[in-house]
């Protein structure tokens, strides 16, 4: 049964739709789909990113893990390499820390009013994907799959159980959780 | 026949499991919640005569606890992988922009670039989640009547001064390097952030450390 919801085109567009809306009202009552937010979190000053993303990986991680299990869903991890995952990341936090918006909470902040994201951030972030699609070839064929890592997964690469990863690491988080809060962070 | 009913108790097993964890979770969120001296929480805003509430009811608070929040996106997520059977991602939706407009002034040029043989610009579920995202927020600023056109942020302002093009030019600069980094590292905050990191993904992990390495560092250097 499922398969057909994930083939039927107008319903999965309409899911996209909805799912947006839902990811768009959470990040802005959240509050950080401001800039004051996101850059308090890059000066650490304000959690409240780390808050909300480590929340929904706990969350998530949890769910997804047990339904895997359960056998009613794939993961889809993105492959990935240290000529990719590495100058990517970095770069991406460069340009994440003078535009204080990620391509997600821009949207919502576009959606709140912020002007500097709708006539500034966006733009520059499409035509930041565009320049890519011209850099691409050569990235692809002197950089990017220097070494590779695959799609692997954590448990994967230690060869254990999901659980004896996902367990500690949760439970790490959660004390984190206590001592942001106790620090007044 | 007893195969069958071990399947089911290896079933019922897992089941409560699941169960556990999430009640597991809820518990231990609300512990975390009801200690928590100054957040804006969700119980809080409602118990307290909040001057910050706008709006009326918990819709109408302008900011609820993060910890729901992510909660809820996590929630998301179980969802999006169960029905769409994929994983929550944002920048994609950038790059098939970019690809659709260039295909405009320039489709003999697109067809050619192998990276859009990899992502086809064409309008396509990532577009359509961008387009609720924007609904989504622009409701939920609404709702708590915290919607405000702005064009600079007072952290900006504190530590750059007022000046509109230093704002514009250094957001715009900041846009285009961080479209080159999200495509390079294969995803953004979203997509490799949230969906990749509960994943247990190793190629997510290390671009969430580089991402923060990267953020973290520039912030200091320019704030």
């Amino acid at each position: 049964m499922l398969k057909k919801i994930h083939t039927h085109k107008r319903f999965q567009l309409l899911l996209a739709t909805i799912a947006g809306v839902i990811f768009g009202f959470l990040l802005q009552k959240g509050g950080v789909t401001e800039y004051d937010v996101i850059m308090g979190q890059l000066l650490l000053l304000d959690f409240t990113v780390i808050k909300v993303m480590l929340s929904a990986v706990v969350t998530g991680m949890i769910g997804i893990y047990s339904m895997k299990a359960l056998g009613l869903l794939n993961l889809h991890t993105k492959p990935g390499s240290f000529g990719a995952s590495v100058p990517g990341g970095l770069i991406f936090g460069t340009g994440f820390a003078l535009l204080g918006y990620c391509p997600g909470t821009i949207a919502g902040a576009v959606g709140q009013g912020s002007l500097d994201a709708l006539l500034a951030g966006i733009p520059g972030i499409i035509i930041g994907c565009g320049l890519y699609a011209s850099i691409y070839p050569w990235l692809a064929k002197h950089i990017l799959n220097r070494g590779t890592f695959g799609k692997k997964t954590i448990p994967e690469l230690l060869r254990v159980n999901p659980w004896v990863v996902i367990l500690p690491l949760c439970s790490m988080f959660l004390v984190l959780f206590y001592f942001i809060e106790a620090a007044g962070w | 026949m007893s195969s069958n009913s071990a399947a089911n108790l290896t079933l019922c097993r897992r089941a409560a499991v699941l169960l556990l964890a999430v009640l597991l979770l809820c518990c231990t969120t609300v512990y975390a919640e009801q200690n928590v001296p100054e957040s804006t929480t969700v119980v809080a805003s409602l118990a307290a005569d909040d001057s910050s509430r706008n709006g009326s009811g918990i819709f109408g608070a302008e900011r609820w606890s993060p910890y729901m929040c992510g909660m809820g996106i996590g929630i998301l997520c179980w969802l999006i992988f169960l029905l769409a059977d994929r994983p929550l991602g944002i920048s994609t939706a950038y790059a098939k922009t970019a690809g659709m407009l260039e295909k405009r002034y320039r489709p003999r040029q697109v067809e050619q670039k192998a990276y859009y043989q990899k992502f086809p610009p064409e309008i396509d579920w990532e577009c359509f989640l961008v387009i609720g995202v924007i609904v989504g927020a622009f409701l939920s600023a609404q709702l708590s009547d915290s919607f405000q056109t702005d064009f600079l942020p007072e952290t900006w302002i504190t530590h750059a001064g007022s000046t509109l093009l230093l704002r514009w030019i250094t957001a715009f600069a900041g846009g285009i390097i961080m479209g080159i980094g999200a495509r390079w590292a294969g995803g953004c905050t979203s997509g490799h952030g949230i969906s990749g990191t509960l994943q247990l993904a190793v190629s997510s992990w290390v671009v969430v450390t580089a991402m923060f390495a990267g953020g973290i560092i520039t912030a200091f250097a320019i704030m």
